[in-house]
């Protein structure tokens, strides 16, 4: 019997032939580690009485409150300076970015590796063929000092999806049509296994990055991308990092890319994904584009490409946050950030942002946000009735023009002052 | 007596501990003190130490923030029983010694506010005359919380149990 994605990678890297519902212990290639969890993290190295094994297989992102929003996030940040320079671990300082895009662009993540973070979107690296999962403080600081952790090897569920993108509809939106699915629970323990085939292996990194990223609101331990298309120019795959035509799944899901429209996943449920059409014309407080999910430059342009002559509505908040300082970067060059500017946006710091509601965008008793990124649990962003609607950068946009929820060719049917043009 | 605490389905961990309350934000001292300051404002007050917390299906979903478990135990919460769990959790969970017992039938016969008794190792659970079995937790796990938490049994044998 032939295998998937991940006994793949883990009989390689348990050095024997494992499958499915078997324990192994492994070599992890990089351990990443979040500020808001260092503090954590630094206390069980200290009780192991341990420094990392192999230092240079550690990273830690300043990211989830950057820069520092109070003196208790101050204080630990700067104890994450002093460790970094201390035992020699390489630290992403403030602006630097969302710890996913970053360590993605700084080549951290490769095809075949492990990589485990404290954070729970880990499986974002899987775009680019990296067994990528999050995993809680103590598991992370084993991991750093033993240069090892244990998994259960997961079953996997294939996910195949087929075809182009129609006009207007994005990546986002194929990730949450295949939340709706599989359900909030229906990969869990389990790694889901991403098929791109009859010209859907033309989705960039970027793309592949916000499908991996939102396998973990299945459930998912994992969210690997089989390599192909723009992987293979960008990365050395090994060559035997395929599944098996017949490996054996869980479950087979197949979605036709033709056939999908713009989605929303409204409150409080990641998997209570609808047409736009079904909340259309709710009314917007704050429209938030950014996070490991759509923070790159292909999602600021997508949003200016909406937004461009265009005003955000009176009373709306605009927020973009780029994930990286680089993509940032890239956004300032190409004109991308002028023409979001002009619309009424305001830009953060490269970073998560709102994201987890500490700062930078909280929400108010019964605002309603429309957002870029991958949670709308109750009280995410702040007060526990604000509402949080996910959905692409490209009808993110759109809903801050209209000042409600909205899509792009929606605008073109409101009345003029209506749309503030 | 142990009380307990049953919630639904699907609590993720920004029910268990909302991520502005994390101790990287409100510090080591009281983060534990807005345990689902959301969800049930009077749960940090009135729980007591050996309260035994009831989910539903996919306890746990969401972020991997250890501190959600963490706030528990520190409130002296030793073990959860649930329908299914969320891997992240669950993990969680064995790290800080606090035993995920799985059952769909004794999640839906007890009821929030019951009065039960917890054997943690046997997993017998009574209420009053009623006698239930849990299934104990598996060999790699039980190994690993005999020594109190993952952490302990690596500091006390420098390798993971079964290694």
């Amino acid at each position: 019997m032939g295998m998937t994605l991940a006994e793949r990678i883990l009989s390689r890297k348990a050095g024997r032939e494992v499958r499915a519902g078997e324990l192994v212990v492994v070599e992890v290639d990089q351990v990443m580690v979040v500020d808001s969890i260092a503090g954590s993290f630094f206390k069980r190295l200290a009780y192991l009485e341990a420094t990392p094994r192999y230092p240079e297989r550690v990273s830690i992102v300043i990211d989830h409150v950057a820069p520092a929003a109070n003196l208790e996030v101050a204080k630990a940040q700067k104890e994450i300076r002093e460790w970094g320079r201390k035992h020699g671990i390489r630290v992403f300082d403030v602006g630097r970015g969302v710890c996913h895009q970053v360590l993605i662009e700084e080549g951290l993540a490769q095809p075949g590796w492990i990589v485990v973070g404290s954070d729970s979107h880990s499986t974002t690296y899987g775009a680019v063929g990296a067994f990528g999962t999050g995993m809680g403080a103590t598991d992370i600081a084993l991991a750093a000092a033993s240069g090892r952790t244990w998994f259960r090897v997961p079953e996997s569920v294939k996910v195949t999806f087929r075809g182009r993108l129609p006009k207007g509809v994005t990546a986002k939106d194929a990730a949450l049509e295949m939340v709706r699915l599989l359900t909030a629970e229906g990969a869990t323990y389990m790694a889901v296994e991403i098929h791109l085939l009859d010209g859907a292996e033309s989705l960039s990194r970027g793309e592949r990055m916000t499908l991996a990223n939102l396998t973990v609101e299945a459930g998912a331990k994992a969210g690997l991308v089989v390599p192909s298309g723009e992987i293979l120019d960008l990365y050395r795959v090994p060559e035997w990092l395929y599944p098996d035509p017949d490996a054996r799944y869980a479950r087979e899901v197949e979605i036709d890319l033709s056939t999908l429209s713009p989605r929303v996943s409204v409150p409080f449920y990641v998997d209570n994904v609808q047409e736009v059409a079904a909340v259309r014309g709710k009314r917007v407080d704050q429209v938030f584009i950014g996070t490991c999910t759509n923070g790159r430059l292909e999602d600021l342009r997508a949003a200016a490409e909406v937004l461009k002559g265009k005003k955000v509505a009176p009373g709306v908040r605009l927020l973009v946050i780029p994930a990286s300082s680089q993509v940032l970067e890239e956004a300032t060059r190409d004109g991308t950030l002028l023409t979001l500017l002009e619309a009424g946006a305001t830009i953060g710091t490269p970073g998560c942002g709102p994201c987890m509601g500490r700062h930078m965008g909280v929400l108010a008793p019964g605002e309603v946000c429309v957002s870029t990124s991958n949670r709308n649990f109750r009280g995410r962003m702040g007060a526990p009735d604000a509402e949080i609607y996910l959905a692409s950068p490209r009808v993110a946009a759109a809903s801050a023009v209209a000042g409600y929820i909205a899509t792009p060719e929606d605008l073109a049917s409101l009345p003029q002052e209506e749309a503030h043009a | 007596m142990p009380r307990v605490w049953k919630f639904g389905d699907h609590i993720n961990t920004d029910d268990i501990l909302p991520g502005k309350y994390a101790p990287f934000m409100v510090g080591e001292d009281r983060f534990h003190t807005f345990a689902f300051a959301h969800l049930r404002p009077e749960f940090a007050k009135e729980v007591r130490p050996g309260d035994i917390l009831v989910f539903g299906r996919n306890a746990g979903l969401g972020s991997s923030r250890e501190y959600a478990p963490e706030a528990l135990r520190k409130l002296g919460i030793r073990a959860v029983i649930a329908k299914s769990y969320a891997r992240i959790f669950f993990r969680n969970l064995v790290n800080l010694g606090i035993i995920p017992f799985e059952s769909e039938e004794v999640v839906d016969a007890l009821e929030d506010g019951d009065t039960v008794d917890l054997d943690l190792e046997t997993g017998v659970l009574v209420r009053g005359g009623e006698r239930f079995a849990l299934r104990p937790p598996p060999p790699f796990l039980l190994e690993a919380l005999r020594e109190g938490s993952l952490l302990d049994y690596y500091k006390k044998y420098g390798h993971f149990p079964g290694e």
